[in-house]
């Protein structure tokens, strides 16, 4: 890990030190900075904290939001959730695979995409839905999955 | 500033408003998704083009999603005119039409916006709202989420005003008489919790908001927080009083980062107003909220699950007794109420609880907020008075099943809930009635079933996502979900015998008795009601290798009827994404069984004036020439 990222860690757990339950949204802000929780960041925050790693790789392997593989560049969310599921999200998924030639929570080999499955976005009324990134887009076709991909820079 | 002053502030900068020609654009996630942000700048690049002064503000959700983006346009002396489905190309009809001159465009409306203070806005052509009584959703998708002024224009904080003058007891009493029941779904009295909670021994004590709103098909927690959050910060003052607390607490789920913007600010200018922080409106109470955001566990919703997530640990469930309102977070007395039950609270002290509980049923009182997905035309959002039909509200408010499709079951309450069948449309919605006929209440998500959706796979569904979503801490809810999970895959994909009906159903009543927390409990829900009201279908898969709708991809073949196929047109042959299919141009197209993936690409392109490709099922259904062709 280089140095620089290691110095967003060091900030991040500045703002956390001396709080009381807050290891969760400490990883957090660690995910939304570096996109992925890398292992050295683990190691920095029990250090730092005086928390056992197992303890915060518990709470890290847990939680969906975390990662502890690097992630894509762009991250595509399919949702298949049950209002989703009803109106053909398995398709829209199956689609998203086959152009990304990955499964559900892969990133292909050049590191531009994350496929991921989420249970509900909360937008069921306008499904199948798909975020790019945090760009949502409803009512979407099998036809439309590769219209959005192909947009990605 | 005293209220009284805060108050005649915010009303003057409201009256302005409402004095002047101004546009509302829904900019909520579901009007997100439906290409709202595009609209908005449209509008405004176009005001600007033209040099008009109009107000543009960005609103929250109606509940009208099916019709997003919607823009209302207020035009000082005349009409508040909504407009539905707004594309950007749209816009600029709309400005030179209503805003320039006085041409309503009303083939783009959907109807005239009434009401308003007072009373809960309205659009009298809407069937629907004759059946919609809007307490929680009022002031939605009317107001500004982000600008106090236009919450406490509207009534808001008069409910904090009202409590800071009572006892803390006289506020329990007020609540215990008004029959409110939590909205989380479990429906326990919220005055009964609160009064155990405000006895309980043990200092400080917290108030939690759960606002992780992991059912899927389930939204208006989201809606409620991203279009009129102020009113859940105000409820969960008015509990933080009567409980004695300082901290509060909304636990948000990860998957919501618009309404955890929209709450952030909402807190932020509630503080500025003195309505949160230290000696609030010169009281003397002090309590403070602040966010603790989901990580993604749909189990986080259970509520000492949730606690855990707030203390910053694992987010799993522990056995109860002790209940939070004893032993909570931190193992203190903790006060923990749904995002919807908050909401209710500043109406009920501002009005009464005599006014509340005389509407709804006998034994559940208020309104219910609904949210409408799945195979229904008017997708989106309702509240209800509690006894109102199933029925009304799927075809009355719901506005019934597209394409004139069947209706075939209605899913109410995610995961935990069940599959109700055409014959309980005229189930009156309480939670007792819902408890009854298999379902529950629970969040409030109602996901609409027709003729082309199979019940074996919604069940599949279900315990799919539950099995998932286990954490893993108890055995049933670990390995039992797991088992039944098992054998539904094992029928959707034709290989089920008629014994694992049986099996499952004993399954079922092990992972309810067994498990640790609701989620386990109610689990098996989904199967034991698809099970009780439509065995036929389960049957069909096991015994007859057929799915009745055409869904489960083992069971199904497609199909091209030679009579049908044009020949000339190689719409299939050109997108089939597995070179399945066959046949030159003039020739009739062949699907190669073999190769196909069932992705139905080819029944979506073929063109509406032949309809040549089907679906059929049981596979054995086939022409014996392409049958053989299958594994």
């Amino acid at each position: 890990m280089v140095t620089v990222e290691l110095d967003k860690v060091d900030e991040i757990i500045d703002r956390y030190v001396g709080e009381e339950g807050i290891l969760i949204q400490l990883l957090l802000d660690i995910q939304s900075e570096l996109n992925w929780i890398p292992k050295e960041a683990l190691e920095r925050i029990s250090e730092r904290l005086k928390i056992p790693v197992s303890q915060i790789y518990r709470i890290a392997s847990f939680y969906k939001a975390m990662s502890l593989t690097p992630r894509g560049r762009h991250i595509v969310n399919v949702c298949l959730g049950t209002a989703c599921h009803v109106r053909g999200g398995p398709r829209i998924m199956d689609r998203a695979k086959q152009i990304l030639g990955i499964d559900a929570g892969e990133t292909t080999p050049d590191m531009k995409f994350t496929l991921e499955r989420v249970n509900c976005l909360g937008c069921c009324a306008l499904g199948p839905v798909v975020v790019v990134d945090r760009d949502y887009h409803g009512k979407i076709t099998p036809a439309k999955v590769k219209e959005i991909i192909e947009t990605c820079d | 500033m005293t209220f009284q002053e805060l108050q005649n502030r915010a009303k003057s900068e409201w009256e302005a408003l409402r004095n002047s020609t101004y546009i509302l654009i829904g900019t909520a996630t579901c009007g997100r998704a439906a290409g709202a942000l595009a609209t908005l700048e449209a509008l405004e690049k176009e005001l600007s083009r033209r040099s008009i002064e109009v107000k543009t503000i960005q609103v929250g959700c109606m509940g009208l999603c099916y019709a997003e983006p919607l823009v209302t346009i207020s035009k000082l002396d005349s009409l508040r005119i909504v407009y539905h489905n707004v594309t950007p190309e749209l816009v600029p009809r709309l400005i030179e039409g209503y805003i320039m001159s006085d041409d309503p465009c009303l083939e783009l409306a959907l109807g005239i916006l009434e009401g308003g203070e007072e009373e809960s806005p309205y659009i009298p052509e809407l069937l629907r709202f004759e059946h919609e009584l809007r307490l929680v959703l009022r002031r939605c998708g009317y107001i500004d989420p982000k600008n106090i002024n236009h919450y406490i224009a509207n009534g808001g904080y008069n409910g904090l005003e009202k409590a800071l003058k009572l006892q803390p007891e006289e506020i329990i009493e007020e609540v215990k008489g008004s029959g409110l029941r939590g909205r989380g779904g479990a429906g326990f009295p919220t005055g009964r919790k609160w009064e155990s909670c405000r006895n309980a021994k043990g200092e400080p004590k917290y108030v939690v908001c759960n606002a992780d709103e992991g059912d899927p098909g389930a939204f208006m927690d989201r809606v409620v927080l991203e279009s009129d959050p102020q009113q859940v910060i105000e409820g969960m003052i008015i509990a933080g009083y009567a409980m004695s607390a300082k901290q509060g607490y909304v636990y948000v789920r990860a998957e919501y980062p618009l309404a955890i913007e929209c709450l952030q600010t909402a807190l932020n200018q509630a503080k500025e107003m003195g309505f949160l922080g230290d000696n609030i409106l010169g009281s003397g109470f002090s309590f403070h909220i602040e966010i603790a955001k989901g990580a993604g566990a749909f189990v986080s919703g259970e509520e000492t699950a949730l606690m855990a997530a707030v203390e910053g640990k694992m987010s799993t469930p522990r056995p109860r007794p002790p209940y939070p309102a004893q032993a909570g977070l931190w193992g203190k007395p903790t006060l923990l109420n749904n995002v919807k039950t908050f909401a209710n609270v500043p109406l009920i002290i501002q009005r009464g609880a005599d006014w509340f509980s005389s509407i709804g049923t006998e034994r559940s009182k208020g309104t219910a907020v609904f949210t409408l997905a799945g195979k229904i035309n008017n997708a989106g959002l309702a509240e209800v008075p509690m006894g109102t039909t199933l029925r009304e509200l799927i075809y009355d408010i719901g506005g019934g099943i597209p394409n004139d499709k069947a209706f075939k079951a209605v899913q109410i309450g995610g995961p935990s809930g069940g599959c109700l069948p055409a014959s309980l449309l005229d189930t009156p919605i309480d939670y007792d009635s819902l408890r009854e006929a298999g379902s529950m209440m629970g969040s409030g998500g109602m996901i609409v079933m027709d003729e082309d959706n199979c019940i074996v796979d919604a069940a599949r569904f279900f315990l799919d996502f539950t099995t998932r979503e286990s954490c893993g801490k108890c055995t049933m809810g670990r390995l039992g979900t797991l088992q039944m999970h098992e054998t539904l895959e094992d029928i959707v994909a034709g290989n089920g015998k008629i014994e694992d009906l049986d099996l499952l159903l004993e399954l079922a009543e092990d992972v309810k008795a067994g498990s640790l927390c609701g989620l386990g409990r109610t689990a098996p829900n989904p199967v034991l009601t698809t099970m009780r009201y439509f065995r036929d279908e389960y049957e069909a898969h096991i015994l007859e290798k057929r799915c009745p709708a055409l869904v489960c991809s083992e069971l199904i073949a497609y199909y091209i009827l030679p009579d049908k196929c044009d020949r000339g047109c190689e719409h299939c042959v050109l997108t089939c994404p597995t070179e399945a299919i066959k046949g030159e141009k003039g020739e009739i197209k062949v699907i190669d069984q073999e190769k196909c993936s069932k992705c139905g690409t080819c029944l979506e392109v073929c063109p509406p004036e032949y309809n040549a490709v089907v679906k059929l099922s049981p596979i054995s259904l086939l022409p014996s020439k392409e049958k053989g062709e299958v594994k």
